[in-house]
């Protein structure tokens, strides 16, 4: 920082030169869409979870509920990716290649698997209700196994559907994103247990989707603790603006939903207010979350005056 | 100085980068830091219509501490020779020199002569004004004798030397500070920079544009570059020089083979109807029959001429048509034919790759002229304002011109662009280069030679079998070129260029120097200093031999007049003796072995004449040139210092204030060019200047030019999105200081007013702009490009309609870059309203519709002339 | 193609797979003898049919452009630069705020528009506000031993990095190293997909609005297969961008720093010449006058890549946080 004169009142830390307040680097051309797709993806992931534990542990309600919450959070996910697009019918070029250092490539196909089991999984759910005989009464009785097989799939992919798309806004040079790359996984992973668990609770007050919100949404109080807390000037924009406002209501939620789960015993209401307050606030996290990397590319700011610590303290 | 060359020439700009490059000091001479002062070592900021000063001052510098190039001087200036004892200065008359005639407010320049040629000059020199008889200068000197009384001790109190000295002696660095606003240690730096660049081994190039030619002084302005470089040395040597930036491709062109109204090719004068009754009157008034120098030779280039005129019906007989030549009248410049049209005295018109609309001065007048035609012809390619103004113009929304009752037809012919069409490109340094077509011209869009030549020969069809008079010119015109191209029907331009090469009648061979001209008919040639062009047969323009494969003169890329010459006067790059003046600055030199010039350009000398030759007594024309007179086209065969004859207003440049001035001449009681053409009407008021009243009311300067992005009236630009988008809108640049003082805020709306009309644009508020002081006086200075009009992607005011008409008396070039104002935020008012706010600024500043602007203003023991 | 590396100097072409690749070509830009003519801008357009980029005044003194873009991929940025000792100046506090709202639509959208600076915003003292851009801006307040007013000017482009994040990151191959080691997106793949944008450093590859596709500099990759010098190169009168191999202009660039230092030009620097960079040096490089973030370059530029291994392997922990908590919730007996 070069020095400079005392003609003018000093904002300490503020100090930094550009091009007329222009950005430097670009904030993403996304639109809130990306924002919904993250919640839907980790949406999608928390339910596969509890659907297979459900399945393990023999919970036939809370796998259902979870089945169903992965497959929608996969339609809704992929409509959101498929939708920001700026050719949305070119989306099947995104299957042309595989490329480990594109999260986005890499997450792509890990959508495309983790759809294609999670929707066995949720058709599976129909078997009940085909005819007993004939072709589909054939299907009535193989897609129960494959519905099992495919939930398990699901489920083994899901934690890599909800961490990656950490690594996607990470491996940015947005400031604030980029910044958070080592706990943003955790958080990603956090709040998708979180909102699983939000699903598995409004679906009945059992103990595992209990533990799991608290697991959960500690996890994704303890990461975005370090991100809000941890990270000098980039830690700024995740409590400005919109986007302060959105993670500070999305961390009240989440504790709320901790709270009703961890406290609220057999209540079937109480269970159901926790686990849309977990849902809501799992949402509220994803968008805080794409809002303050969004602001902290548009400030150049964020793009000197780390960079230029760097330079001058390395 | 006066030039913004990164900006306006950016192309040519990159000679200068590549000589900052290697090591060469680049110093910026402007009223506002450019792009050009970006890369320049150093910017001199200076008051707009101040540059003589300046100037002077360096001059003064240069005398007073003696760093002028001595030897080179006394050889090759015209600083030893002896002025006449009737001459009195400006210094003597408060402003004005001897000879000043308040009727016609020009001079009898009898006593500006050489001591004892008196009786050869003289005269009034009304008639050279109203015909920009300088402008004949341009390829040679004005008629001079060549015997005349020296001193070559430079110490007679009547030598040229002294005359200068004495001139200059008040344009101290104290004087410049106060006249033109520069610090003087940055004018000092100036003057050392360029004395100690200057000299046997160092050379410094002076560069210029229209920011010197467009004042009411401009000739002058030139003429001060021009004794600095003869002072210094600097003429006809490598390195050296005083380079003028054209405005626009093709303008040296446009001279040489003019569109002017008082000049025919090559510089020959249009014949006025009263001076030049015969041929014999014509050719003498050019030749001057007696005097030395390659001038003498004029008839030969005017027979050839008029033989490509009019082919086999020129001949002996009927003085080669000579006769069906127009006369002049008196003054047709440009100005003159607005002012007629406004009057009704002109019916047809036409316009091509002209916008006056946007691009000339005085814009509103030239609407009004425009909009009270019978005809007018407009070849563009693009929908110009000039075309439009019927519908569209600034004076359809105040109700002074009404679509309904507008009289003008407009004919609107679209024109193929410069890479739609072959011909050539004449550049400032005189070259010609040859350009090939492109593309086929989209739709009905022609090339001015398919127009010309097709409306040539259906005019010539129509006149078929007429008997008039009048009309036998046009019959008798060489009307036949070979036609090519897609349509069959483009004349072939290489076969134009042929012509104007010039032919061997007899043998039908081209000519390869304007020597083989002929006085007797047996040569023809279009222009005489353009003979060569087709030598061998050969499109020499057309040449593109890359730099690095020959000579650093690259003689072969292009081909300049005259004969191919790089450097004109480079017989002054040798010293009197022929040897060059130093192994560094060798250009051309006497080979003592081989008994000829050589060099590495084309020798602008006699081939074989030695450096030792003197003429006998009675010698004449080229004969009479010494081996050692370097400037041959001049008169004496010197560069001039005093200039005797040629000039209107004066032998020496003085500092006069631009027309319009806030301040008041602070050397002179005369304020203004006494000898300036102007139109005083009540639509074209002048803003007060001291010492008239009330000039407070427009109390800032204001200058135009233009931005790279922009081409001129921007028909070629505003129509561009790609180039339209980078100066998308109308701006004024103003200083920090006028915009407090004034109220403007970055990017909001002011407008601008003078005595012709109110302007808006948007605010650009910069420290590239800085008030100046000006004896005990802010002067502030705004600046306005002026590209905008009513058409095209973007548009905007025009800032050529605050610009009123008052004219060099040399050249009848208008002062556009320099006026008062005043600059007010928000928008201006539109209709009618406008014309009443603007019309409350001229009575406020005294200026009723009669109102005239007083021309001598010397105080009252000055002299109106010589008593 | 999958398989070149993350960071350090290293050839790209060859790293991208390419066999026999031709020398690396690049820019050179030299921002101390440009003329800001921007006739870099026009012949790139012309060259490459990009359209206009709008028709706003922005008031950054000569810059019309505002920056690059998808319709700009030339920019020439100009930076007024009062000297130091001038004190006269009224200050501007509001400046940016003023000069960012006249920004109806630079650039496309969402691409940049000026953002309030900040020191700016937060209020420095001064007789009266003017309006003026810069008033916190590079040298406006003086920051060095400069005497003279200073008019910096400065093209900008694509960098062409030796480590593109934009390459990196595109889940299409849409984006693709070419034989000369310059980084050119396919429009016929691009999806749209935006992820280029946000992981370039430098904030060049943009999205074109009405198109939908990622669009940049492509050091005119089809001039470059005939031989022929990029158009914005060609244009150039003073040979402030200077096309060539890069090995050579860097040369060239070390050449001219030396000059310049030498001259007293003591601001003068190399910016994206160094492979040890964070991008493992620029296919475009400059020579500035001025800190980089004052042309609106980041001052120490890292591709995010770099970092990719280390962000799976924290993904990868974090899923397995993710399965253990599952694996906890659901353990034990039923009650």
């Amino acid at each position: 920082m070069s020095p400079r004169g005392g003609d003018r009142p000093m904002v300490p830390r503020a100090q930094f030169r550009s091009y007329y307040g222009r950005p430097i680097v670009r904030p993403a051309p996304w639109r809130e869409d990306v924002a919904a797709y993250l919640f839907a993806g980790g949406l999608a992931a928390g339910s596969a979870l509890l659907a297979a534990g459900g399945q393990l542990t023999g919970r036939p309600a809370m796998r259902r509920a979870g089945r169903a919450g992965a497959m929608a959070g996969t339609l809704a996910s992929t409509y959101f990716l498929i939708n920001d697009l700026g050719r949305p019918q070119r989306f099947y070029h995104m299957l042309r290649v595989f490329k480990p250092t594109s999260p986005m490539s890499v997450g792509t196909w890990v959508l495309s698997a983790f759809g294609a089991a999670a929707g066995a999984a949720a058709v599976a759910e129909a078997a009940p209700m085909l005819p007993r005989r004939g072709t589909l009464g054939l299907a009535r009785r193989v897609l129960p196994p494959v519905g099992s097989a495919a939930g398990y799939a699901a489920a083994g992919l899901a934690p890599a559907l909800a961490t990656y798309t950490a690594v996607l806004l990470a491996d940015t040079a947005t400031p604030s994103w980029h910044v958070a790359y080592p706990e943003l996984p955790f958080v990603f992973a956090g709040s998708a247990l979180a909102s699983g668990a939000g699903v598995g609770l409004i679906a009945g007050p059992e103990t595992p989707a209990k533990r799991m919100a608290v697991l959960g949404g500690g996890l994704e109080l303890l990461g975005m603790h370090q991100i809000e807390t941890g990270k000098g000037v980039l830690s700024e924009p995740y409590h400005q603006g919109r986007a302060g406002r959105l993670l500070r209501t999305g961390r009240a939620l989440t504790l709320a939903g901790m709270a009703g789960a961890a406290l609220g015993g057999r209540s079937r209401v109480v269970s159901a207010l926790s686990g849309l307050s977990l849902l809501t606030a799992s949402a509220l996290m994803r968008f805080g979350i794409f809002e303050a990397g969004m602001h902290s590319a548009r400030d150049p700011k964020y793009t000197v005056l780390p960079q230029r610590d760097r330079l001058e303290n390395p | 100085m006066g030039s913004n060359m990164a900006e306006a020439h950016p192309v040519g700009f990159q000679w200068v980068v590549e000589a900052k490059l290697r090591g060469a000091k680049v110093i910026h001479i402007d009223p506002r830091f450019t792009r050009t002062s970006a890369l320049a070592h150093t910017f001199v900021p200076v008051r707009a219509g101040a540059d003589i000063a300046i100037l002077g001052g360096v001059i003064n510098y240069i005398l007073t501490n003696e760093k002028d190039f001595r030897e080179y001087v006394l050889a090759y200036t015209n600083a030893s020779t002896l002025v006449s004892e009737d001459f009195r200065d400006t210094e003597d008359l408060d402003g004005l020199f001897s000879g000043y005639d308040p009727e016609t407010n020009t001079y009898d320049q009898s006593s500006w002569a050489y001591q004892g040629h008196e009786e050869e000059l003289g005269g009034t020199t009304h008639t050279e004004r109203e015909t920009a008889a300088g402008l004949q200068q341009e390829s040679h000197g004005p008629p001079i004798p060549g015997d005349v009384a020296r001193d070559d001790t430079l110490q007679d109190p009547r030598c040229v030397y002294q005359v200068l000295k004495r001139h200059y002696a008040r344009y101290t660095p104290e004087v410049v500070a106060q006249i033109c606003g520069v610090p003087e240690e940055k004018f000092l730096e100036v003057c050392e920079a360029w004395t100690r660049n200057s000299g046997r081994e160092r050379t410094t190039a002076l560069v210029y544009s229209v920011g010197w030619t467009q004042h009411s002084v401009g000739v002058q302005y030139i003429r001060t570059g021009a004794i600095i470089q003869l002072l210094l040395g600097n003429m006809g040597r490598p390195g050296g020089g005083v380079m003028a930036l054209r405005g626009h491709a093709s303008i040296q062109g446009s001279t040489d083979i003019p569109t002017l109204f008082n000049l025919l090719p090559g510089y020959l004068p249009m014949p006025t109807y009263d001076q030049h009754e015969t041929f014999r009157e014509w050719v003498d008034s050019i030749r001057h029959p007696g005097q030395k120098g390659f001038w003498a030779n004029a008839e030969a280039y005017a027979v050839s001429l008029l033989k490509s005129y009019f082919g086999d019906a020129a001949t002996a007989e009927n003085d080669w048509g000579y006769g069906w030549l127009p006369r002049m009248t008196g003054d047709h410049g440009t100005y003159q034919q607005v002012m007629d049209m406004i009057d009704g005295k002109i019916k047809g018109y036409f316009l091509l790759g002209q916008n006056p609309a946007v691009g000339s001065a005085h814009g509103r007048a030239q609407r009004l002229g425009m909009a009270n035609l019978d005809w007018l012809v407009v070849r563009d390619p693009y929908m110009i304002e000039s075309a439009t103004f019927w519908k569209s113009g600034p004076e359809i929304a105040t109700g002074e011109i009404k679509t309904e009752e507008c009289r003008t037809e407009v004919f609107f012919m679209p024109a193929a662009s410069y890479a739609e069409k072959e011909g050539t490109f004449t550049q400032t340094q005189r070259m010609l280069q040859w350009r090939e077509q492109a593309v086929e011209p989209p739709g009905d869009a022609r090339s001015e030679l398919w127009f010309f030549f097709h409306l040539g020969r259906r005019i010539r069809e129509r006149l078929a079998g007429s008997t008039l008079p009048r009309d036998e010119g046009i019959l008798k015109l060489a009307w036949d070129y070979p036609m090519h191209g897609a349509r069959g029907d483009e004349p072939d331009a290489a076969e134009v260029l042929k012509e104007i090469n010039g032919y061997d009648l007899t043998t039908g061979q081209l000519l390869t120097t304007f020597n083989q001209m002929k006085p007797d008919g047996s040569t023809s040639g279009g222009c005489w200093i353009y003979t060569g062009v087709f030598a061998d047969g050969v499109n020499q323009a057309a040449r593109r031999r890359p730099g690095q494969e020959q000579s650093w003169v690259a003689p072969e890329w292009g081909w300049a007049w005259p004969a191919n010459r790089r450097i004109l006067y480079n017989r002054a790059s040798a010293d009197p003796d022929g040897r060059p003046w130093s192994e560094r600055k060798a250009y051309v030199w006497w080979d003592t072995e081989n008994n000829e010039w050589t060099g590495h350009d084309v020798p602008d000398f006699e081939k074989t004449k030695p450096p030792s030759y003197r003429p006998p007594e009675d010698a004449t024309g080229v004969q009479a040139i010494s081996g050692d007179d370097a400037f041959i086209m001049q008169g004496d065969g010197k560069g001039w210092l005093y200039a005797p004859s040629g000039l209107i207003d004066g032998p020496m440049p003085t500092h006069y204030e631009p027309a319009e001035s806030p301040a008041r001449n602070p050397l002179y009681g005369q304020q203004a060019n006494p000898t300036r053409k102007v139109y005083d009407r009540p639509d074209n008021l002048t803003n007060p200047s001291p010492p008239e009243r009330h000039s407070e009311i427009y109390p800032y300067v204001f200058t135009t030019s233009r931005l790279t992005e922009h081409h001129t009236a921007g028909g070629m630009s505003r129509q561009l999105p790609y180039l339209a988008e980078l100066q998308p809108e109308m701006f004024v640049e103003v200083s920090p200081q006028l915009a407090a003082e004034r109220g403007l805020h970055h990017l909001g709306w002011a407008h601008v007013i003078t005595a012709r009309t109110a302007i808006e644009a948007r605010v650009l508020v910069t420290d590239r702009l800085v008030p100046l002081r000006i004896e005990d006086r802010t002067i502030h200075q705004i600046w306005l490009p002026y590209h905008w009009g009513n058409e095209g992607v973007v548009t905007g005011d025009s800032a050529n309609d605050l610009v009123g008409l008052a004219l060099d008396p040399n050249v009848l070039i208008q002062e556009s870059k320099v006026g008062t104002c005043d600059i007010q935020p928000g928008r201006r008012p539109i209709g009618p309203a406008l014309l009443r706010y603007v019309a409350d600024y001229q009575q406020r500043a005294g200026l009723a519709p009669d109102h005239h602007t007083p021309i001598v203003t010397t105080s009252e023991d000055g002299n109106h002339g010589e008593q | 193609m999958a398989s070149n590396s993350l960071f350090g100097p290293i050839d790209p072409a060859t790293d991208a797979g390419y066999e026999a690749a031709p020398p690396r070509m690049g820019f050179f830009t030299d921002t101390s003898v440009c003329i800001g003519c921007k006739a870099c801008e026009v012949a790139c357009k012309e060259w490459n049919l990009v359209p206009d980029d709008g028709f706003n005044l922005l008031g950054q003194s000569y810059d019309n452009t505002g920056g690059l873009s998808a319709n700009s991929w030339r920019h020439v940025a100009f930076i007024e630069q009062p000297a130091r000792a001038h004190t006269t100046m009224p200050a501007a506090p509001q400046s940016n705020v003023a000069a960012a709202r006249t920004d109806v639509r630079t650039g496309t959208e969402p691409g940049i528009g000026p953002a309030v600076d900040a020191l700016a915003a937060a209020g420095t003292a001064g007789p009266e506000f003017l309006g003026m851009p810069m008033s916190d801006l590079p040298g406006r307040s003086g920051d060095g031993e400069r005497t003279d007013f200073r008019w910096l000017m400065m093209s900008n482009v694509c960098k062409h990095c030796t480590h593109a994040g934009c390459l990196d990151v595109c889940p299409t191959g849409s984006l693709f190293r070419t034989e000369f080691g310059t980084v050119v997106v396919q429009e016929d793949i691009c999806n749209g997909c935006g992820y280029c944008i946000p992981a370039c450093p430098y904030g060049v590859i943009d999205r074109r609005q009405d198109d939908g596709r990622a669009w940049k500099c492509t050091l005119c990759y089809d001039r470059l297969g005939d031989g022929l010098t990029p158009a914005c190169a060609k244009a150039c009168p003073t040979e402030s961008i200077q096309f060539g191999e890069l090995d050579v202009l860097r040369e060239r660039a070390d050449a001219r720093l030396a000059t310049l230092q030498e001259q007293g030009e003591t601001t003068a620097r190399l910016y994206g010449e160094d492979q040890g960079d964070g991008v493992g040096g620029d296919g475009a490089f400059f020579l500035l006058l001025d800190e980089p973030e004052v042309y609106g370059l980041p001052p120490d530029p890292e591709v995010a890549t770099k970092y990719l291994p280390d962000m799976w392997k924290r993904a990868g922990l974090a899923a397995l946080g993710m399965v253990a908590s599952a694996v906890v919730a659901f353990a034990g007996r039923r009650r």
